[in-house]
């Protein structure tokens, strides 16, 4: 007996995607996870270009998470041209990252990833038999796109950061319409902890080891070391001698794996899994009263790492505010020579690495972009292989279904991984 | 409205960041009761349902950069009664618009170790480029509000009105310090459409020209300008050629410089 599973446009992730998958006798004969994505050749043109313009320029890798592009590679480049960003200033983008994080990830929970819990085509369907969730979902995020607002002049492509800081902080005053819905926003992040541990999870398990950046007192999203749940403990400079680069012979796949072989995961799951002693306590002890524990290893369950994930980020954000003043200099000059930077940020998807080589004048002569979708690419493969058995044993419609939601799992973002690897894979 | 049959609206993607798309989901409520008085047939960002054509008001989002887009794009044309591009990718080629000055085979070979396997054109074009387009909304992304005031405006049958005249009057507007002027910032906001606000010069920083050209822009002019202030000509000259640098009026004043 023979299945093919064929989804030809990926619906409600970002970018454009395909998946084939074809099963014979409850085993998979070839599954292809496809990018369509035409490829737009950002480390190419970015050659030439000054380091004053890099973080304007890679925010446009990615609408849904311009800021995580802005600030991994303003980072790096920092670090070359010789600026400390002053502890004032790093709190302004930490506010700034946690609102996109509030967004990205409000999007992806109820409007991308709920319709597929709860059996629906889109979030727009939903909203007729859901008001109460499509409600909390355009109240999170609208609180984090406020925030981007800001403190960016816009939530898409925002125009105040840069290299050194920001062009302009806020003064207090302009950020206190935040804490005027504040409540409601809490409580809605909070009670959104009891509503994703209470969904109905699909089981599948593999053997994963999840990445993640670790501070030693915050929990991590702007800097940190890399450390995994298998015993990685590393300095971001390190992620290229970590995470190779490799290709198969059968597949045009630029993918990621520890040492060559072995496959590994990030964002929000990894994170919580890594770093789970660092959210905040109120929301360490709802997720324990949810019956959430840690690890979580069952990818479904990566929704309930985002909701964690947007509790943690509207109280810290909350007291970010509370305790905000407008620093002294909203950036800090740097003094362009040549060198090599690299540095990693959280993005809402995972680790997202950059590494630029800058000439004498500040001139980039050499850029390397490494974004968390390409990183999770082989692991949503494995996911489906692991599901190959149970597909074989459900009608084509709802294992379609299934594998399109095991693809969401990840909150793949196409547009950011089509730039860097063009993927056919086709396993014999 | 109720006994009417719904319009058909489709929102499309091409080579892009899905930055245009978020913003209409940005929209939020305003969407949603745009959704009440629509048929939304075909958002794959948003729905996995995908209604057939003919689509009554199709938006565009991307640049073709790709064979298969130059053949995706006549179709979607053929079966929308109105095309609306939008976004700095579907209205002037986009960032990724630089490979148009360079070789693609290069780029493909800095990019991927094995560049055979891709396939992409030499130039990111504009949707204007390939097919008739009925408007354009502009912007890097564009403005949710003049998304929806637009698409009101359609969806009534009236023609709306875009502004056309330069960043200038909304930092005027707006009551914000000329940065030429105070500070010495090369800022392309003379040459600049109308319809961010004007926030960069808010912010402290030159405009980067993302809603492409203003109408009859002098941007020879303000090139001459900021050389004579002692600003750096590389700087100058690709401050330009940005995210709307392939639009005609930027690339002929650049390349008068070349």
């Amino acid at each position: 007996m023979s299945k093919e599973i064929k989804v030809d446009y990926l619906a409600r992730v970002e970018g454009e995607g395909a998946l084939d998958i074809k099963l014979k006798d409850g085993k998979v004969e070839s599954l292809q996870l496809g990018i369509f994505e035409p490829p737009r050749f950002f480390e190419a043109f970015l050659v030439g270009r000054s380091y004053l313009e890099v973080p304007d320029i890679t925010a446009r890798i990615c609408g849904i998470c311009p800021v995580a592009y802005q600030m991994s590679s303003a980072r790096a480049l920092e670090k070359i041209v010789g600026i400390s960003v002053p502890e004032d200033v790093k709190i302004v983008r930490r506010l700034l990252y946690l609102g996109e994080w509030i967004e990205s990830h409000a999007l992806h929970v109820y409007m991308l990833h709920a319709p597929d819990f709860l059996g629906y085509e889109s979030a727009l369907e939903m909203a007729k038999d859901h008001a109460d969730l499509v409600k909390a979902a355009l109240r999170l995020k609208r609180w984090g796109n406020r925030i981007m607002e800001i403190l960016g002049g816009r939530s898409v492509h925002p125009v105040s950061p840069r290299v050194g800081g920001f062009h302009r902080c806020p003064k207090k005053d302009e950020l206190e319409p935040l804490l005027s819905e504040i409540s409601d926003v809490k409580k809605t992040a909070m009670d959104a902890i009891d509503w994703a541990a209470r969904l109905d999870f699909p089981s599948l398990r593999r053997d994963v080891e999840y990445v993640a950046l670790r501070h030693n007192k915050e929990y991590a999203i702007v800097e940190g070391k890399i450390r995994s749940t298998a015993g990685i403990d590393a300095p971001e400079e390190d992620f290229s001698k970590l995470f190779l680069e490799g290709q198969v012979p059968y597949s045009t796949a630029l993918r990621y794996s520890i040492g060559g072989s072995k496959p590994y995961v990030v964002g929000p799951q990894a994170r919580v899994n890594v770093n789970h002693d660092r959210l905040a306590p109120e929301v360490q002890d709802r997720a324990k009263e949810a019956g959430v524990s840690f690890p979580i290893e069952n990818p479904y369950m990566s929704i309930i790492a985002r909701v964690l994930e947007v509790a943690h980020s509207v109280l810290e954000a909350e007291e970010i505010i509370r305790e905000y003043k407008q620093p002294r200099a909203p950036h800090v000059n740097g003094k362009p020579r040549a060198g090599e930077g690299a540095a990693i940020t959280e993005a809402p998807r995972g680790m997202l690495f950059h590494r630029y080589i800058l000439d004498e004048k500040g001139i980039v002569k050499k850029a390397n972009i490494v974004p968390p979708t390409a990183q999770n690419q082989t692991s949503m493969e494995l996911d489906l292989l692991e599901l190959a058995p149970s597909l074989a044993r459900m009608t084509t419609e709802k294992a379609t279904l299934l594998c399109e939601q095991t693809v969401r799992n990840y909150d793949p973002c196409i547009s950011c991984s089509a730039h860097f690897l063009k993927l056919h894979l086709v396993s014999e | 409205m109720s006994q009417a049959r719904r319009p058909k609206v489709a929102v499309f993607k091409f080579s892009s960041c899905d930055g245009c798309q978020l913003q209409i989901l940005n929209a939020e409520e305003d969407l949603l009761e745009l959704a009440n008085q629509v048929e939304v047939s075909y958002f794959m960002e948003a729905t996995r349902r995908a209604l057939p054509g003919p689509y009554d008001v199709s938006f565009v989002e991307g640049s073709v950069s790709a064979p298969e887009e130059e053949e995706r794009i006549k179709e979607i044309r053929q079966n929308s009664k109105i095309l609306v591009a939008i976004g700095a990718c579907a209205t002037a080629g986009g960032i990724q618009a630089l490979r148009n000055w360079s070789d693609v085979e290069h780029f493909k070979r800095i990019v991927y170790p094995n560049p055979d396997w891709i396939t992409a054109l030499k130039t990111a074009t504009p949707i204007s480029a390939h097919v008739k387009v009925d408007l354009e909304l502009k912007g890097c992304p564009i403005n949710k509000d003049q998304f929806l005031y637009v698409t009101a405006q359609l969806l009534r049958g009236k023609t709306p009105y875009v502004p056309t005249y330069s960043v200038c009057l909304e930092c005027k507007a707006r009551g914000t310090p000329c940065v030429v002027v105070t500070k010495n910032i090369p800022c392309l906001g003379p040459v600049t459409m109308a319809g961010c606000g004007a926030l960069c010069p808010f912010y402290g920083r030159g405009c980067y020209g993302c809603f492409g050209p203003a109408d009859d822009p002098n941007a020879k002019g303000l090139i001459d300008y900021f050389l004579s202030q002692g600003i750096d000509r590389g700087e100058v000259l690709r401050l330009l050629r940005m995210f709307t640098g392939y639009s005609e009026k930027f690339r002929k004043a650049v390349e008068e410089y070349e």
